[in-house]
């Protein structure tokens, strides 16, 4: 009988968490990190350099949002942003880089 | 005094960024270098070949194809384009009236510097210029249709060289630096550029697929491709190399992919349009 308290507990508490998880982002914190990732991937865009799996992060990132799940909605926005970035970073690198590998 | 100034001209000569061959646009040593590239390093390959892409690079593809080009899967497309070519617009005039020589054995001299518009002009954007003239909607610049059309150009100009042009406008010089510039810049999550794969390693499998050098590799343009179970254009392999890499792939017949038609035209002058061709 003890035995099955002890488990019904750990349940409990496990649920507890989870939901504690998914409550931990807000909608307001989707919305930053989301503005943030855009603001990003539109630089990459005015370089002619957006990637591909940076759309989808995006992308998933509304999606989980539009279900209510912020704390995968914010998950995704972040990925986004740091693809963004490095696609940016790559732009600004091969402004000059690509003359390095033309055939002479 | 005298000092001075040459104490200054040579601080301004250490201060100023090493001058690189890619610095300043020189199309006609670019051509030499990449021409000499390809034959040196695969100097059992006859120069003409180059046009026929991965078959001139592995002879077990190149079986294959020869027995698939006893009955083209281009067939359709070439016999669509065809028709369409000479079935005239609702207004009585064809396509033949918008190109020279009727726009028969044309190809080889697209695409072209436009110096009133300041822009390249490629044989598929000229198509729908030519429709736009005459009262038609323009065509999709990725297949179907307009891989129809400039399939049939194509075989009425198969065997003729390349002879693409750059006047001596720099605007026409900038163009043909910036398709050279994409050409070469890295992209995508894969961090892949054009030259990765067909100047640093044709020949090489990636996967299935057997990579096509890049000099000659517009000729064959539009193709069937198995991938695609169907025709594509110029625009639409453009785009696939772009999605491929994981890069935003641009607009068909974007300014930078006309601009990068013209360069790699450009390298490909002398060799022999092979198109509509049929690729894995």
């Amino acid at each position: 009988m003890h035995r099955h308290s002890s488990i019904r507990l750990a349940v409990v508490i496990s649920v507890m968490g989870l939901t504690t998880a998914a409550l931990a982002a807000s909608a307001d914190d989707f919305k930053a990190a989301y503005a943030k990732a855009e603001a990003a991937e539109n630089q990459a865009g005015a370089l002619k350099n957006q990637w591909s799996t940076t759309e989808g992060a995006l992308k998933a990132a509304k999606k989980a949002a539009d279900a209510g799940n912020f704390g995968e909605a914010v998950k995704h926005a972040e990925e986004a942003e740091a693809l963004a970035n490095a696609s940016v970073a790559q732009a600004k690198e091969q402004a000059t880089a690509w003359k390095n590998a033309v055939v002479r | 005094m005298r000092r001075a100034v040459l104490l200054a001209l040579a601080l301004i000569c250490l201060a100023a960024p090493p001058v690189s061959a890619a610095d300043s646009a020189n199309p006609k040593a670019d051509f030499k270098a990449f021409r000499n590239y390809f034959t040196k390093r695969f100097p059992k390959v006859p120069l003409k070949d180059f046009v026929n892409g991965p078959y001139s690079m592995n002879a077990d593809l190149r079986k294959q194809w020869v027995a698939i080009d006893a009955f083209p899967p281009y067939q359709f497309a070439l016999d669509k384009g065809k028709q369409m070519f000479t079935t005239p617009f609702k207004n009585g005039k064809t396509y033949g009236d918008c190109f020279p020589n009727k726009g028969i054995g044309v190809r080889q001299n697209y695409p072209y510097f436009d110096a009133k518009s300041g822009e390249v002009i490629t044989l598929d954007v000229a198509l729908n210029q030519c429709r736009q003239a005459n009262g038609e909607e323009p065509l999709d610049y990725t297949k179907d249709d307009m891989a129809a059309l400039t399939a049939y150009m194509a075989y009425t100009s198969r065997g003729k060289p390349f002879d693409i042009k750059i006047p001596n406008d720099p605007r026409a010089l900038a163009a043909y630096q910036k398709g050279e510039e994409y050409f070469y810049t890295r992209r995508g999550q894969l961090n892949f550029s054009c030259a990765s794969c067909h100047v640093q390693s044709p020949g090489d499998h990636i996967r299935t697929e057997v990579l096509a050098p890049a000099m000659g590799i517009v000729a064959a343009l539009p193709i069937y491709r198995s991938e695609w179970g169907g025709m594509g254009t110029t625009s639409r392999r453009f785009i696939t190399c772009n999605a491929q890499v994981r890069a935003v792939p641009l607009k068909a017949e974007d300014e930078l992919y006309r601009d990068v038609e013209y360069y790699l035209s450009y390298m490909s002058n002398g060799l022999p349009i092979s198109g509509p061709g049929a690729r894995p």
